[in-house]
């Protein structure tokens, strides 16, 4: 396992590159301008300027190869001396540096993480505590009106999108209950417990929205894979050792169940990032979701382009995850 | 409260029905027999005849879209249909070990080997995990399992088809059943891993003096272990009887045409095999008639308008048809 999992991450670093390639290619090729937000006045040989002094002016291959340099090597030695205080070489390298702010991208993505973690974690998390259970009782009382409301539930979950629910959620909780602020304030500092209690209470709703837009999904999941498993004969075995029917369900069958289920969960992960886009827009949340919306606004390429890049390395990481996790649950399953 | 001279299994006019989409099916009709303590008692018959059902019907280990609708099933005397959930429990995990037909699905894939006989062992003896563990090791070396302590952490997967079986009987035997239940635990394995698990079954019984259901489709196989037989055809039993009499002299159309479809090796070979002209009825209804009926070269008039009760031939030996056939004619009942 551990041969096996060395081994895809250095397959890891090929596909990462070329995507890297990839990914800047074709930013580079959109016809954006990072001075296209300037004011009119500015005359023409002073945009020229400020073109040249952003590294536009030199050939697609060299900006490729310091982008590269920049990503892979100055940005994690320095992070390496953030942690531990060291200077490595004189201290001094360049950085990838947004067009807009001018501040280095990696800053930027450290500074909006947080709220983003916050929010998108909490809602697979609470994804998985909601689905697992429905899908489980659903899939073991099928037909039941339990199994009906669950399956219709889980279409409206599945088929209306996160910018409506939000809305809806908005609409309903803020304004008319007024129980939920319908604006997520980044800056609020939890010291005390009203503090925290007003934190988790600007979490429910972008959480809320996520999290039954992922479980509507993983429920399916489950129901069908539990349903499977249900009919197998290990089951008729375990009920013939005269074990009690929750031993049976939550320890035979789950486990055989969650092995599909864990993989699309892992799966899942980063492409909850693309759907924080639109929830984090909506509820005002400052996170990753949000720097990627205003980057692709202003042109700002280097902030885009880290923040694709991230997605990618998101993607292919917990794909792997997803296979070490495979191996770990299915026994006949070991990666040599 | 036990009572010691009921035998060991009774059960009297049980009745399942499976509720499909195209209307139920009586899968099982009224099916009485009893098995004493340390008997082996056959049963065969064609595939949906009844057989498994009838026997899973028994614990109450049926799929979700069957029901038990009638009968009675006493172990030790005591009503199994009327025991409470826990009571159930209990009886399936100490008193009964099933084996069923496929080894290759029986065990679960993800729980070592070890795991799934201690669970049992744990929950219905009160072992501790080292003791379980112990008993595991021990029983797996009793159904002839080499190195058991060593194979009591591998998986399903590690283990062959015949040694799964084995796994699997051991599970069965784990705390001391008085009855087996044995659904065609030989049919998934080739010819030498079935003589081997025959051979194992015929010793432990020996051993350890259990009554034993065995069900199968391989009159070879009853004719070598069984005591007693129960033929089965359309979810009812057609004749019953001691394994030698029923050899010797069955009495059945049904029985006897099983006899004969058994390739012969000895004399004139035929040039076809034997076969039973005809379908089994399909069971949407309870049958009124008797189900072999159709099939049956000796059917009389009365064949037709009703379904024969069991009736007696001498020596523990009965069988539900009229005609008889030393005579030729309808039985005297």
């Amino acid at each position: 396992m551990f041969a096996f999992t060395i081994r895809r991450l250095l397959f890891a670093i090929p596909t990462l590159l070329a995507i890297s390639f990839i990914i800047f290619a074709i930013l580079d090729l959109a016809p954006s301008d990072p001075t296209g937000n300037l004011p009119l006045t500015i005359p023409p040989e002073v945009r020229a300027q400020i073109r040249s002094s952003l590294g536009l002016d030199e050939p697609f291959p060299i900006r490729y190869a310091l982008w590269l340099n920049q990503f892979f090597i100055n940005e994690p030695l320095n992070m390496i001396e953030g942690w531990t205080g060291w200077t490595i070489g004189d201290g001094e390298r360049l950085r990838v540096t947004s067009w807009a702010t001018r501040s280095p991208v990696v800053d930027l993505i450290v500074e909006r993480m947080p709220q983003t973690l916050w929010v998108v974690g909490m809602s697979q998390i609470i994804a998985i505590l909601i689905a697992v259970p429905i899908g489980v009782i659903s899939a073991y009382k099928q037909y039941s009106w339990f199994d009906q409301i669950g399956t219709f539930v889980s279409m409206l979950g599945f088929s209306i999108p996160t910018f409506f629910t939000g809305l809806v959620f908005i609409v309903l909780f803020s304004v008319h209950l007024k129980w939920f602020p319908s604006i997520y304030d980044t800056n609020h500092v939890i010291d005390s417990w009203s503090s925290f209690v007003f934190q988790i209470k600007q979490m429910i709703m972008p959480t809320m929205v996520l999290a039954l837009a992922t479980a509507a999904q993983l429920s399916r999941y489950m129901r069908a894979s539990m349903l499977d498993n249900l009919q197998q004969d290990y089951v008729r075995t375990a009920r013939a050792k005269g074990l009690s029917e929750r031993v049976v369900v939550t320890i035979h069958v789950l486990r055989n169940s969650m092995i599909p289920v864990v993989t699309v969960i892992a799966l899942n992960v980063p492409t909850i990032f693309g759907g924080a886009i639109i929830t984090e827009q909506i509820f005002r949340v400052n996170g990753i979701g949000q720097l990627l919306i205003i980057g692709i606004q202003g042109a700002d390429i280097p902030l885009v382009q880290t923040l694709t890049f991230i997605f990618a390395v998101l993607i292919v990481m917990f794909n792997l995850i997803a296979d070490v996790l495979y191996g770990i649950l299915d026994p006949r399953i070991r990666y040599e | 409260m036990r009572d010691t001279t009921a035998p060991l299994l009774d059960v009297a006019g049980l009745k399942t029905v499976f509720h499909t989409r195209s209307g139920d099916v009586h899968a099982v009709n009224s099916i009485s027999f009893a098995l004493e303590a340390g008997e082996l008692v056959g049963v065969v018959g064609e595939s949906g005849s009844g057989k498994s059902v009838t026997m899973m019907s028994l614990m109450d280990l049926l799929p979700r879209s069957a029901e038990i609708v009638g009968g009675e099933v006493l172990f030790e005397g005591r009503d199994v249909r009327g025991m409470t959930r826990a009571e159930l429990l209990q009886l399936r995990g100490r008193d009964v070990g099933f084996v069923f037909q496929d080894p290759m699905t029986s065990l679960n894939p993800v729980f070592t080997v070890g795991r799934q006989i201690t669970e049992r062992l744990r929950k219905h003896m009160g072992m501790t995990k080292a003791e379980a563990k112990v008993r595991a090791a021990e029983l797996l070396g009793l159904v002839g399992i080499s190195d058991p302590e060593r194979r009591l952490s591998d998986y399903p997967h590690q283990f062959s088809g015949g040694m799964r079986q084995r796994v699997m009987i051991a599970i069965a035997l784990a705390c001391d059943p008085k009855l087996l239940i044995a659904d065609e635990p030989t049919t998934a394995l080739d010819v030498t891993i079935q003589a081997q698990i025959i051979e194992l079954v015929r010793d432990l019984r020996r051993k350890l003096d259990m009554g034993i259901i065995w069900i199968t489709h391989d009159l070879g196989v009853v004719a070598g272990i069984a005591d007693r037989v129960i033929v089965m055809y359309a979810g009812q039993i057609v004749e019953q009887g001691p394994v030698r009499d029923l050899f010797a002299r069955p009495q059945h159309p049904y029985t006897r045409a099983l006899l004969e479809t058994l390739p012969k090796v000895t004399g004139e070979r035929s040039e076809r095999l034997h076969t039973i002209e005809g379908q089994p009825p399909s069971l949407g209804d309870e049958p009124t008639s008797c189900p072999f009926a159709p099939r049956c070269a000796h059917a009389f008039a009365r064949c037709m308008t009703e379904n024969p009760f069991r009736v007696d031939v001498g020596g523990g030996h009965d069988v539900a048809c009229w005609w008889d056939p030393e005579t030729g004619e309808m039985r005297d009942v």
